[in-house]
């Protein structure tokens, strides 16, 4: 059931970026205003989220709350019906924290151009931003599948334009095959969608989550749902065999494009496994999990050792987050509390290291004189940019899951929550561990160490405006104002989280369980061997 | 001949004395006459008013009669269940028959309506004293001196709004015609104006004769495979209306379906060709880029329309009782559509060709639809011809406005760069592609999503179409997105291509072909509720 809300909180945050946007976008006047009403816009949505969030009731975070339901197509039997449980919270926070943070970090992503319209790009870039902003809420909060579908494919757009209009060389062909890979699978998705409505009670708000759960439907029809709706997920997740156009994507895309796609687009597809594939057809999940399970395996390790083998170091980042995409997976078919509440914190830490390493590597990038993101054109930088360089450290501690740092406590809450039910992968995923310490500190050894770049500092080239007057254009700058407030929040939560996992698992652990006993009443033989070890870890 | 096979011809007093006309209910048919009259004052107009003012009143006279007919649809939709026709006097047999029902009344409602947009983007002039699309002498080479002596002497294109409009008059009669010969006489009303429509481009006029010549000369062969399963039919049944034709299904004997198989067979061909449905759609690509933009967005929008009212109405009352017989090539055929449709457009050069191959699969998801063979697949139908035919008179009157030096640039790679400088239209056409592509929020996502579910909850036969529906629109996206790429992310081309700025006829059309779109994608209740409730048949 959900608890119906009196202020319509949720769609309060899904239309205030929107609002944003169309300000940003058609408003006249110059770029810099435009970018500043942007920023406005989103940490206006960030407080009222904190404020929502204060109404959100932890004690019971199992069930969805903060609803709202109208009728939307009663033909098709789709209501708009908003909700969430802990998990969506934690998750709809993620977003709107990191939505302020990368226009922040995307200030001069797009350099106004001369002319009457010269900002006119710019203004776009920052509208695109603050509409995905509003999918993203949608998307997480949705608590019928229709809605959830249609924000889940509309979403594609903002990111498509963003890419192909405002990326790299290659962008037009990284826009397009994002596109397709996502739309292939959605497009599955929506065969199943429409089956799923044909197996459920039907009537005019037949799509909701809540009248398509527990449903008894002959096992072979489960699992060809189950399939439809996981290739879409697997798509966007991204997993091996699935991932090739992520590390396009997110190397063509602008830095904040890429944080926004990683750290929270791809979210929705490990948020979709629990939300529709282990509830809706718990016992197909079961069925699938074999599959899934050595999936998630080679994706940890596979994507592990792509990352270490590349040259350009957005592309390497984008494998460290398959290979992590591979945990989160493991954690939600290990079907333990423990897995699955592990799994979920993962996604949210995942979301701000992933942030932190693609924003702190694209100040770097910044920084050299051919804004070249070959890891082989750079070295000895600690000694020009000290405060950059520990940054990026920190970042990089916490995509290698360094205790003490948030990753390490869910990679760890993931892997026991494993151990009880699929040992052997865990075992084998664990060692993904020390790959990861492998592609961060090779990286940051080959960035930063060795001597200082005698020729960068002397020639003093950097193409922020910016910097060029307030440092006379003579040296390469270390952290600014600017680039100080990006990282302050983003290491903050990683300390905050990685000492204080709790706060975030309060909200997150009913609604695991939740999930769990809805497998476990499909498949009574199913033991939560986690419980056990729920108390351990904490 | 024996006398035991043709009963009716060997004895003399079974001839009807004299055919009988039914009682006419002129307020059903309000909408027909309306649109009728209006075409012969058009007529009139051509004749009688002077030059000058000729183009303004012909359009005048157009619109107005269009939204006369529409207005008067609504006292029309009292009468719905009402039949009426000749009677032959002897017999109770309809001999051209009319039903007045949901799916009749709403085809000639979003007939009418995708045609005063249609009408509108034709009158376009962009500064000149006709429409800027048609020439006044189809049949001479441009710029020769034929051609300049009937521009001296004042020739003008006006004759194309009350063609138009005798058009939209058989598209009207189409899916309200209860009988195959009503249905043909439709047929031919709705098709000679836009053979003659086609060959009437001002530019390209090579293009556009060919096109004309082709879409005539396939035309009539399809009208004659129509006539002659209309004739196998009238053999089997011993009469032409869809009630009779139904009832004998179920009663003649088995032997008679060597007559029964190839008369469906070869009705149905006449139909589907005119939706331009696979191996029936090689005169689309042409026809679609010779004809005049404007021509084309209207054929594509309410050809369409009309020709599936009518397919529908065959399917579920003329022949429904022999579905077994002629579903599964119907199942084919959708296949083929929808495959050869989204295949083929992936090659494509030329925007006009791209949308043809376009409408080709979307001809085929609307026909997956067709097949779910229950109410909820007619009000799909219903709903998606309404979705399709908006947002496509919008995209083909864009395509018109898209010039290089004076002419219509219609090659893909002259489109390169247009978001750059002209945001609005680029924008406006981005926004259609990703209709014609189903993306969420868009009628287009709406249509899939209700011809598809229709579909699925038909069964295994209508899931593998949904599936394939799908696997097809996924080709389809990319082929839609190429043209973002090109408008949005790609360098403008050395030569200036512009986008005129229209009349605000044709900014309307645009308007409220792109508003119906977004609004029908958001907020599709009360329409998929009017399709629903327009979805029962009458015999």
């Amino acid at each position: 059931m959900t608890a119906m809300s009196t202020v319509p909180w949720l769609t309060i945050l899904g239309l205030i970026p929107l609002v944003g946007a169309l300000f940003v976008a058609f408003v006249p006047g110059s770029a810099e205003t435009a970018k500043r009403m942007a920023l406005g816009f989103s940490l206006v949505t960030l407080v009222i989220g904190i404020i929502a969030a204060t109404q959100f009731d932890v004690s019971s975070s199992a069930q969805f709350q903060l609803g709202e339901q109208h009728s939307w197509i009663p033909q098709f039997g789709v209501s708009y019906a908003l909700g969430v449980d802990g998990i969506a919270l934690v998750l709809i926070l993620m977003a709107l924290v990191l939505t302020p943070i990368c226009l922040l970090a995307a200030w001069h992503d797009v350099p106004e151009e001369v002319g009457p319209r010269g900002g006119q790009r710019a203004k776009t870039y920052f509208a695109l931003l603050l509409v995905l902003e509003t999918f993203m809420v949608g998307v997480f909060a949705a608590t019928d599948v229709f809605l959830f579908y249609v924000f889940f494919e509309a979403m594609l757009i903002p990111v498509y334009f963003l890419i192909g209009r405002f990326g790299g060389a290659r962008r037009q062909y990284a826009a397009m095959k994002f596109l397709l890979f996502s739309l292939a699978g959605g497009l599955v998705m929506l065969v199943a969608v429409i089956a799923l409505y044909l197996q459920g009670p039907g009537g005019t708000d037949g799509f909701l989550i809540e009248r398509l759960t527990g449903l008894s439907i002959d096992p072979t029809t489960e699992r060809l749902l189950f399939v439809g709706f996981f290739l879409a997920f697997a798509v966007k997740a991204p997993m091996v065999p699935f991932h090739t156009w992520l590390p396009d994507a997110a190397t063509e895309s602008t830095p904040a494009t890429a944080t926004l796609l990683v750290g929270v687009l791809d979210k929705v597809g490990t948020f979709g496994m629990i939300r529709f594939c282990l509830q809706l057809f718990p016992e197909a999940s079961q069925w699938a999990t074999p599959v899934v399970v050595v999936l998630a395996v080679i994706s940890v390790i596979y994507g592990a050792l792509l990352a270490i083998g590349q040259t350009d170091m957005m592309r390497l980042i984008s494998y460290t987050s398959v290979s992590h995409f591979g945990f989160i997976v493991l954690g939600i078919f290990a079907f333990t509390s423990v897995g699955q509440g592990g799994s979920t914190l993962y996604m949210v830490n995942h979301g701000f290291s992933t942030a932190a390493l693609f924003l702190f590597a694209a100040m770097l990038v910044r920084r050299h004189n051919s804004n070249s993101k070959r890891i082989g054109d750079y070295g000895g930088w600690q000694r020009v940019t000290p405060a950059l360089a520990g940054i990026f450290l920190v970042a990089g501690l916490s995509g290698l899951a360094l205790p003490g740092l948030s990753s390490f406590v869910s990679e760890f809450l993931v892997l026991v929550g494993s151990f009880s039910t699929q040992p052997v992968a865990t075992v084998i995923a664990t060692s993904g561990i020390i790959l990861a310490a492998l592609y961060i500190l090779l990286m940051f050894n080959r960035v930063m160490t060795g001597p200082k770049p005698e020729e960068l500092v002397a020639e003093g080239v950097t193409v922020d405006e910016g910097w060029r007057k307030s440092s006379g254009g003579t040296t390469v700058r270390d952290l600014t104002t600017r680039d100080k407030l990006v990282a302050a929040p983003l290491i903050a939560a990683f300390v905050v989280l990685g000492f204080l996992p709790n706060i975030a698992l309060n909200f997150i652990n009913p609604a695991v369980d939740k999930t769990l006993s809805y497998v476990q009443q499909a498949i009574p033989s199913l033991n939560p061997a986690g419980t056990a070890a729920e108390g351990s870890s904490k | 001949m024996t006398a035991a096979v043709l009963p009716a011809l060997s004895n003399q007093s079974a001839l009807p004395a004299a055919f009988q006309a039914s009682e006419v209910n002129y307020q059903a048919v309000m909408p027909l006459l309306i649109v009728f009259a209006t075409a012969l004052v058009g007529v009139l107009v051509e004749a009688f008013v002077a030059r000058e003012r000729r183009q303004r009143v012909q359009v005048t006279v157009a619109v107005v009669g269009l939204v006369a007919a529409t207005v008067s649809i609504y006292w029309a939709s009292s009468n719905i269940g009402l039949t009426m026709g000749l009677s032959d006097g002897a017999t109770n047999r309809s001999l051209f028959a009319l039903a007045i029902d949901g799916p009749a009344l709403f085809l000639q409602g979003a007939i009418l309506l995708m045609g005063i947009l249609g009408v509108l983007t034709m009158a376009e002039r962009l500064g000149g004293v006709g429409p800027d699309a048609f020439t006044p002498s189809g049949a001479s080479t441009p710029g020769s001196p034929v051609e300049t002596a009937a521009t001296r002497a004042g020739a003008l294109t006006s004759e194309v709004f009350p063609l138009t409009v005798f058009a939209i008059f058989g598209m009207m009669l189409f899916p309200t015609t209860n009988d195959l010969i009503g249905m043909f006489v439709a047929l031919e009303v709705l098709s000679l104006p836009l053979y003659i429509l086609t060959g009437l481009a001002r530019r390209r006029r090579l293009l556009s004769q060919e096109a004309s010549l082709k879409y005539f000369l396939l035309g009539a062969f399809s009208s004659a495979f129509f006539l002659f399963g209309t004739a196998l039919l009238y053999g089997y049944a011993g009469s032409v209306y869809f009630g009779d034709l139904s009832a004998a299904i179920s009663t003649a004997p088995l032997a008679m379906n060597g007559l029964l198989l190839p008369g469906s067979f070869l009705v149905f061909v006449g139909l589907l060709f005119k939706v331009g449905a696979v191996p029936f759609h090689a005169w689309t690509p042409d026809v679609y880029q010779g004809a005049p933009t404007p021509v084309t967005g209207f054929m594509a929008a309410c050809t369409k329309a009309a020709a599936f009212g009518a397919i529908l109405r065959l399917a579920y009352v003329g022949l429904d009782t022999a579905r077994w017989e002629w579903s599964n090539a119907l199942v084919i055929v959708a296949l083929l559509t929808m495959v050869v449709g989204s295949v083929l457009s992936v090659t494509q050069t030329d925007m006009k060709r791209l949308l043809a191959y376009s409408s080709i699969a979307h001809a085929g998801f609307i026909l997956v639809g067709v097949l779910a063979f229950d109410r909820t697949g007619v009000g799909a139908v219903l709903f998606y011809i309404v979705a399709y035919g908006f947002s496509t008179i919008a995209a083909f009157a864009i395509v018109s406005l898209v010039r290089q030096n004076g002419a219509e640039a219609t090659h893909l790679s002259q489109w390169a760069g247009l978001g750059k400088n002209h945001p609005v239209a680029a924008s406006a056409f981005a926004f259609l592609m990703l209709a014609f592509a189903g993306i969420p929020l868009t009628s287009g996502f709406v249509s899939k999503f209700a011809v598809f579910s229709a579909a699925v909850g038909a069964g295994a036969t209508g899931t593998v179409l949904a599936v394939v529906g799908v696997l097809c629109s996924a080709i389809t996206v990319f082929v839609y997105a190429r043209v973002i790429v090109l408008m949005f992310f790609s360098e403008a081309p050395a030569e200036k291509v512009e986008v005129v700025t229209p009349s605000a006829m044709t900014t309307f059309s645009i308007a409220i072909g792109t508003l119906t779109t977004l609004a029908l994608g958001v907020v599709p209740a009360s329409l998929l509720d009017l399709a629903d409730r327009a979805s029962q048949f009458v015999r």
